[in-house]
């Protein structure tokens, strides 16, 4: 306020300075947040020894935070959750279904307040699952693992995306807080129809598929539909491209992990390159990058577009309007190599620390992800993390059974690198801002190679020298 | 600002009660109401203290540390503000809006008055239809609004559409993914939402202005510019104050736009310090540098109320 205007006129002095003595009485009583948390990750996993029985727990209220909220995944959840009321009369399952979006924004607020859900969605990474385990929000689950044989139902990669180590610093390895139902990855949708009239045949390789772009070119076709609008779409182009260039996933797979060599490698200058080119030479929309997301999926199923990168949880949304003429694979590989693409698994099924039945919880995530799941997930149109019989039945040439075939075939190639957004709380800011400065030819591929090792190497030296006593994770 | 208002009604009232002087007034006037007053105000004070003073005096204390919302935080001081002042990506939020201070602000409020001034010199038929169409965008909601202005505004949307089909291609582009063109196109829309308001409040103004003035001034053989000038833009001063006002606070606050059309991109050439200050505290969980710069945007919001009041409002009488 203008002190000096005012000056003088008790009659307006006195409620100011009340005012103040109040703030000043308010900043006091604020005390340090995050004191009565209990510090970092919680110690040992559940100490169960017996496979528990839920039906003995007598009446228990399951409060389940879920985001599955597309078509097919909803339908999904509601079918096994009441299966599950039925098969254990004495729970209720409270189900709270947000979208991605509002799960990942409000997730943080309720697992601090003094009742959380029992069983929440958590996204992997540092921003989420390795914050809330650090926290101490999360139950270790290695205990019910190993009674309920997760540890062998599931691929070891998958598992690891949903572990975090002990000192609440990084993850990928170490103790296992929660388990997912569904696979996803990123892969190539192709349209039959706009193939042909290029005449061209779907590629078998990435040589194809790139040899196919300046003839569809040429064609008159758009050769990759793509909007960039939204920003993280770059990621997941991105990533199939550096996929490609690095000749597999394990070496990105390492650097996401904090175990690697880092981002500015010949393999991230190499695909950076290559997403400047195929946007300078007219293979993406002109201006991508101002173009939505959805939009792009909708021209694509309109037939504008003779690919389309993203992922499989589109799939449902696409072979609806374009039914026979829909096609989808894993990125083709170079001759003679495995098949490597961004993915992993959906959001896994976490139990939080505070909750009342972490037995009847556990006893939940193991139905939901056990083999009876995966059929209806199956049935509902879903990928499930480990496909089953019903999976095996699928016809192969529907773009769903080419997702199920692929999705096996990058598991037995191990060919999996996950999401580049994980490697530090802030990547995907930098990360997605980047990469539309990298199509629009704003930023060389080598900066933008600097610029990312400079954030991930900033974050690793904070990591290593930030104490075990749950500091900042600024 | 309560206060100035106060001191104003006071003046007025005190000017028409005749024999009364202002200098009685400023030690007390005669039957106002003492301390017991504040008794009246008093739940009033206490919900715009639990509501509004106490998360302000938090978000005050969350400022001064480094926090990521979940963990035990520390102390950092100063530090927040500073990376404020030092660090280029931090700074460059507020210089997106400055920009769109001229788009929200500036250029809102110079429209209205252009076609307040075209409109109180020429009789206009079906003035009330032309009046709710232009407020329209002030009732729609800003989620509306930026879904639809981003189809308009997409690379084969209808702006490039138009632009092809009048023979300008050259002129064409994807105008919310170009780095030198998605903040002027993102102020565009919110020129296009405040027009409307600040030509509703300007008219509502003129309407009040004595028509004998204007003859006056025509009879003194005044143009219409002379007469924009001496007549009308004095006796809109109160109206110009609002229309300021709230537009500088719409461009200030500007978070659902950008959520909506841009994400702040492409790059961050469209980050403005509401979203700046979200995608901090939920969505990196760096708690305490959200706060500072949300304490920051505050006083500056603060400042520039404070100095249109002063200098539009504050000596018109």
């Amino acid at each position: 306020m203008n002190a000096h205007r005012h000056h003088g006129r008790g009659r307006l002095r006195r409620p100011r300075t009340a005012l103040g003595a109040l703030a000043g009485l308010l900043l006091a009583a604020a005390c340090v947040p995050g004191t009565d948390g209990s510090g970092a990750a919680g110690a040992g996993g559940a100490a169960v020894t017996a496979t528990p029985d839920p039906g003995k727990a007598g009446k228990v209220t399951l409060t389940v935070w879920d985001q599955q909220t597309r078509g097919g995944t909803n339908a999904e959840i509601e079918r096994l959750n009441k299966e599950f009321e039925k098969k254990y009369p004495n729970v209720t399952i409270k189900r709270v279904a947000r979208s991605f979006n509002d799960l990942k924004k409000t997730l943080k607020l309720a697992l601090s307040g003094d009742n959380p859900p029992d069983v929440v969605q958590a996204n992997q990474g540092y921003a989420d699952m390795v914050a809330f385990a650090r926290a101490g929000m999360l139950t270790p689950l290695d205990g019910y693992a190993g009674l309920y044989s997760w540890n062998t139902r599931f691929p070891q990669t998958l598992l690891n995306l949903n572990r975090v180590a002990p000192d609440g610093k990084r993850f990928g390895t170490g103790q296992l807080y929660g388990i997912s139902q569904e696979g996803e990855y990123i892969g190539v949708y192709y349209n039959k129809k706009v193939l042909r009239k290029a005449d061209l045949e779907p590629p078998r390789t990435w040589q194809d598929l790139t040899a196919a772009l300046p003839k569809l070119k040429q064609a008159g076709e758009l050769p990759v539909q793509f909007g960039n609008l939204d920003k993280y779409p770059a990621i997941h182009t991105f990533g199939v491209l550096q996929g490609q260039a690095a000749g597999g996933a394990e070496p990105v797979r390492e650097t996401v992990f904090g175990r690697g060599g880092g981002f500015d490698t010949d393999a991230t200058r190499t695909a950076a390159r290559t997403l400047a080119d195929w946007a300078k030479k007219g293979y993406f929309p002109k201006g991508a990058n101002g173009k939505g997301y959805d939009d792009a999926a909708k021209q694509f199923a309109d037939g504008k577009g003779a690919f389309l990168i993203t992922g499989t949880w589109q799939l449902a949304d696409l072979r609806g309007p374009m039914g026979d003429d829909l096609g989808f694979m894993p990125p083709p590989p170079a001759s003679g190599k495995q098949p490597v693409t961004t993915g992993g698994e959906g959001l896994p099924w976490s139990i939080t620390s505070k909750s009342d039945h972490p037995q009847v919880a556990a006893a939940y995530l193991d139905f939901l992800t056990d083999a009876h799941a995966s059929k209806v997930m199956t049935e509902e149109g879903v990928l499930p993390v480990v496909p089953g019989k019903a999976a095996g039945k699928l016809d192969p040439d529907t773009p769903n059974g080419q997702m199920v075939a692929g999705w096996e075939k990058l598991n037995a190639a191990d060919g999996l690198v996950p999401y580049l957004d994980y490697t530090t709380p802030t990547f995907y800011d930098t990360l997605s801002a980047d990469l539309q400065g990298v199509l629009s030819g704003d930023l060389a591929p080598g900066e933008f190679a600097e610029r990312t090792q400079q954030e991930y190497a900033e974050f690793r030296a904070r990591q290593r020298t930030d104490g075990g006593d749950g500091g900042d994770t600024e | 600002m309560s206060a100035l208002t106060g001191r104003e009604a006071g003046a007025r009232r005190a000017a028409a009660v005749p024999g009364s002087r202002t200098a009685r007034y400023r030690r007390r006037a005669p039957g106002e109401p003492r301390a017991v007053g504040y008794l009246y105000v008093l739940p009033a004070l206490a919900v715009f203290g639990v509501f509004l003073l106490w998360p302000l005096a938090q978000t005050g204390w969350l400022s001064l540390l480094h926090w990521d919302g979940l963990t035990r935080a520390s102390w950092a001081g100063l530090d927040n503000y500073r990376d404020l002042l030092t660090d280029p990506e931090l700074r460059a939020p507020f210089a997106h809006a400055a920009v769109l201070l001229l788009f929200y602000a500036a250029l809102p409020v110079a429209i209205g008055l252009l076609l307040t001034a075209a409109l109180t010199r020429f009789r206009i038929r079906g003035m009330t239809f032309f009046r709710t169409v232009l407020f329209l965008p002030q009732v729609l909601a800003m989620v509306v609004v930026g879904v639809a202005w981003r189809a308009v505004l997409a690379p084969d949307g209808l702006l490039n559409d138009t632009l092809g089909a009048l023979g300008l291609d050259g002129l064409a582009r994807s105008w919310l993914g170009d780095d030198t063109w998605a903040l002027p196109a993102v102020g565009t829309i919110g020129t296009w939402v405040e027009t409307g308001l600040c030509l509703v409040l300007f008219l509502a103004g003129a309407q009040r202005i004595p028509r004998e003035l204007y003859e006056a001034a025509r009879i003194d053989g005044a143009g219409p510019v002379r007469e924009f000038l001496t007549v009308t833009l004095p006796g809109l001063r109160a109206e110009l104050a609002v229309a300021l006002t709230l537009t500088l606070v719409a461009a200030l606050r500007n978070f659902d736009l950008i959520y909506i059309t841009t994400s702040g991109g492409p790059g961050n050439a469209t980050s403005v310090p509401s979203y700046e200050v979200y995608r901090r505290a939920f969505e990196s969980g760096e708690v305490g540098s959200a706060s500072a710069m949300g304490i920051t945007l505050t006083a500056v919001i603060f400042a520039l109320t404070m100095v249109v009041t002063r200098f539009v409002e504050g000596r018109s009488r």
